[in-house]
Order: C-alpha cells, then structure tokens, then sequence
C-alpha cells in the first residue's frame, strides 16, 4: 500500500500538485488520470523518488519514503518496477539483455537461473522469440512489453506505469491493460497506472483518483465514475462524441 | 552566475561519479566496452593523423634547413620533439575530443532525454557512477596507449617522408631522432594526456547527463562538449607546461 499525505509540489513558484491525499492500494490497479498538465506525472515522480515534494508525506506500507536520504531511498527503488512512458529500454543491449539487467545489477543469480527467469517474465507478458532482438528492431507494443518485463523481472512489491498505452492501438492497448491488471492480480502488488486513456479507466480502473489543475477532485471506481455528477470529470471522461452517444 | 552554477553541478556530478560502484563484474564489463568504444575504435584516425603529421613535419624541417652550419639529423631531432611533446598529447587529444567527446555527450544526453536514465535511477542504479565512471576510467588508461601509439608513428611518419623524398639519409633521420634526448619529455606527454583524458570524459558526460529537453538539445549539449573540452585542454596545456617544464 502507498499513502500520499498533504503532497504539494511547484515548479519556479508554480503550483503543479496542491494538497493531494491518497491511498493506493495493495493488489489492485489504482488509476491516477486528468488532462494533460493537471499533475499526473509529477505525482507519479514524487512516489518513485525523481523528484523532492515540497510538502506533505509518502509512505511505502510502513516506511515514510519521502523523509529518507537518498541512500536510503534506493533500497526501496529496488522493490519498484516502473514502465515509463517511451519504455525507456536500454538501446545498446538486446531484449533479454535489458530484462536481464536488475537481474546483474541487484542478484548473485548464476547465468542459467537468470536466463529461466529472463525467459519466465517475457513469457508472462507474451513475447517469445525476441530475446536477440534490439529494441529498435522491435515494435511499439512490444517495446512496452519488454519494459513491463524488466520492471517485474525482481518480482517488484510496487508497479508503476506511466502512459503505458500512448502511442500504441485500440487493441494492443487493450493487451498491455490485461496485462497489468493479471500481473497485479497474480503477484499482489500495488499498481500505479497514470493514464487518460478512456478504455484503460473502464477495464482496469479498480482505484481510480481523478487530478484537476494539480488537486485531487475525485476518487471512485470504474463503476462510480459513470454515475458521477462531478462537472469536471464528466467533461474529461465524456469529452469525445464517442463517449457521449455511449452515455445517452 | 550561471558559469559558477554549471561548476558546482560539474563538481557534485564527478562526486556521485566517483563512487564504489554497486557491482564490481558490471562495472568491468562497462570498462571493456568503453575500452572498445573510446580507445580501439580511435586507433584509425590517431595512425592515418599520425602518420601523416610525422611526414609533414620532417618534409618542412628539412626545406627549412638553409644552412650548412645546422646539421640534417636537427629533421629526426624536430620530429621527435614535436610530436612527443605537443603533437601528440595536445593535437590528438583534441582530435579525442571531437570524436569521442561528442559520442559521449550525444550517448548519454539521449538516455536523459529517453527516460533511460531515469529508469536506471529508479532501480536503484547511480546513473552518473554506472554511464560517467567507467568511461572516465577507460580514456585514463586507454589515451596514453593511443599517444605513445601516435608519437611512434608520427615519427616512423618523418622516416618514410625522408625515404621517398630523399631529404634526408635513414642514418641521419634516426640519428637526429635519438639525439639529446630526455626521457621527461615522455613522462610530462603523459601526465598532460591522463589529464585530458578526464576533461574530454568528464566534460563531455557532464553535458550530456544535464541535457534538459529533445533531440535539438542533444545536439547542443554534444557540440558544447567538444567546444569546452578543446578549450580546457589549451588552458591545462599551457598550465602543465608551465609547471612541468620551467
């Protein structure tokens, strides 16, 4: 479980979150969405430690993590796995490579055990017959799946996803969403998806927390937001003549 | 102001930089990459630039010996000279700078701008200490190598000019080249390429890590890096000189 308490953060004396309090809970896919500019990934910064808040606190179950040094802070980043928004995979090293890395970096697994863990994530997330491959020789889709690969590769307590469908089709957004939903399922672990993607909300949306102008204005589920007389969530989630007709 | 900003922030840069590194065998393993990408990849330009400068520096010695009274071995000797003391630490360390100061600068200002780096600092990793160290580490070791490298060609350079132009007899030209010779010579070319070798990396990655935007300013931050590393490596040249020489 993650608890934002009071967070407020600004940029040269502009205000970009505001007071923001929140729970993020153990094996469900809490949602954080709102437009663009309305804070989402300066919120997502603050939980993983890229970026100082100015106030408040952030709490990885017991251990207050915006109040540790930055030493400190790195034990902790260890049980994280975070998708960023492009991928953000390692361009020198191939797929199994760059799944392998936290395998290097942080275990004293023989080559083999590493391979069997390699080949046991990617096939998790369905991608096979990649390993050799160069993540410019791969697609966007796959791209997203090799970074949620990695990111769960050291069995992370906290999951964290920036856009993971940007970029990508109706459909092989709806995959990565299946995907993260099962994987939070399956491993238990408290998942942090940043998004504005409408389809993402209503399939994965089991904790959603809606930011406007840098200040948390609603949290519900994927049931509750439909109902909502929230002026400005509904004007952000009924925003398209798609999703109108489909209210009416 | 910002001048003295950008040195503070070079200065914490180089003391993250300079940490144990979180494991020894990646650590290694980057070394030897690095190895590969800033010192063996440079052999090619550092031989045919050598090679080449040894000539022209023998071939204009020897039009410029009017004299009957300065001996023709003084074309060995000037060769010699030149390319040890300045030619090689100071011109190829520029050449250095260009190529591999602005690899440098575009590798890892592309990671910041790709979220790559960001991702290494969320695993736990110390970005600066695993992209900045092992590259610092391998131009200290490898760039020396490289210089005794091009002084041995850019003086086997002179000889060949000598042969073919007939300027001078081979015995002269070796003569010349092992003549009043001072061993220091060698030691203060090192030192003043192992100095280089930090400015071309730490520079360079230094603007590369702080790039702040898209491909444009990758772009810039590599440029920047071969303009600040050639311009350190003048100021410390004439530094060193001063303080090794006099």
């Amino acid at each position: 479980m993650i608890e934002v308490v009071n967070i407020s953060k600004s940029f040269a004396g502009q205000r970009v979150l505001d007071d923001i309090t929140t729970v993020f809970e153990k094996g469900k896919t809490n949602l954080i969405i709102g437009q663009s500019g309305s804070g989402k990934t300066v919120l997502m910064k603050c939980c993983i430690g890229l970026l100082d808040i100015d106030n408040g606190k952030i709490n990885f179950d017991n251990t207050c993590f915006s109040d540790l040094s930055e030493k400190k802070k790195r034990t902790t980043q260890k049980e994280m796995g975070v998708l960023f928004q492009g991928g953000a995979l390692f361009d020198s090293y191939t797929v199994e490579e760059n799944v392998m890395f936290p395998l290097n970096m942080f275990t004293k697994m023989s080559l083999e055990e590493k391979l069997d863990r390699v080949n046991y994530v990617l096939k998790k997330v369905n991608l096979i017959n990649a390993n050799k491959k160069y993540p410019s020789e791969i697609s966007g889709g796959m791209t997203k799946r090799v970074a949620i690969a990695r990111a769960i590769s050291l069995n992370p307590k906290y999951l964290f996803c920036d856009e993971p469908n940007s970029g990508l089709d109706p459909k092989t957004a709806e995959v990565i969403d299946a995907l993260i939903s099962d994987l939070t399922h399956e491993f238990e672990m408290t998942t942090v998806v940043n998004t504005h993607d409408m389809n993402s909300v209503l399939q994965i949306g089991q904790k959603i927390a809606f930011l406007h102008q840098g200040k948390l204005w609603w949290e519900g589920d994927n049931t509750e937001i439909l109902k909502t007389d929230n002026k400005e969530l509904n004007d952000f989630v009924f925003s398209t003549e798609l999703t109108r007709r489909i209210k009416r | 102001m910002k001048f003295i900003r950008e040195i503070g922030a070079y200065v914490v840069l180089m003391f993250q930089a300079f940490k144990r590194p979180d494991k020894g065998k990646v650590f290694r393993r980057q070394l030897m990459m690095d190895f590969e990408a800033l010192g063996t990849d440079s052999i090619g330009i550092v031989a045919v630039i050598s090679l080449f400068t040894g000539a022209i520096i023998a071939i204009q010695m020897a039009y410029n010996i009017d004299s009957p009274f300065i001996p023709l071995k003084t074309i060995g000797f000037s060769t010699r000279q030149m390319m040890i003391v300045e030619f090689a630490p100071t011109i190829i360390s520029l050449i250095l700078a260009g190529k591999v100061g602005s690899s440098i600068a575009s590798e890892i200002g592309t990671m910041r701008v790709t979220e790559q780096i960001d991702a290494l600092k969320v695993m736990g990793i110390n970005p600066a200490n695993y992209l900045i160290l092992p590259k610092i580490t391998a131009a200290m070791i490898y760039n020396p190598i490289l210089i005794v490298f091009s002084m041995a060609l850019g003086i086997f350079g002179g000889w060949v000019a000598m042969m073919v132009t007939g300027l001078s007899s081979s015995v002269v030209y070796i003569e010349g080249v092992r003549a009043w010779y001072d061993p220091f010579t060698i030691t203060y070319a090192l030192i003043k390429t192992v100095v280089f070798a930090f400015i071309i990396t730490s520079v360079s990655g230094y603007k590369g890590y702080t790039v702040k935007g898209g491909s444009v300013e990758v772009g810039k931050a590599s440029t920047q890096a071969v303009v600040y590393s050639s311009i350190l490596i003048i100021i410390f040249d004439l530094i060193l000189t001063q303080m090794l020489l006099t």
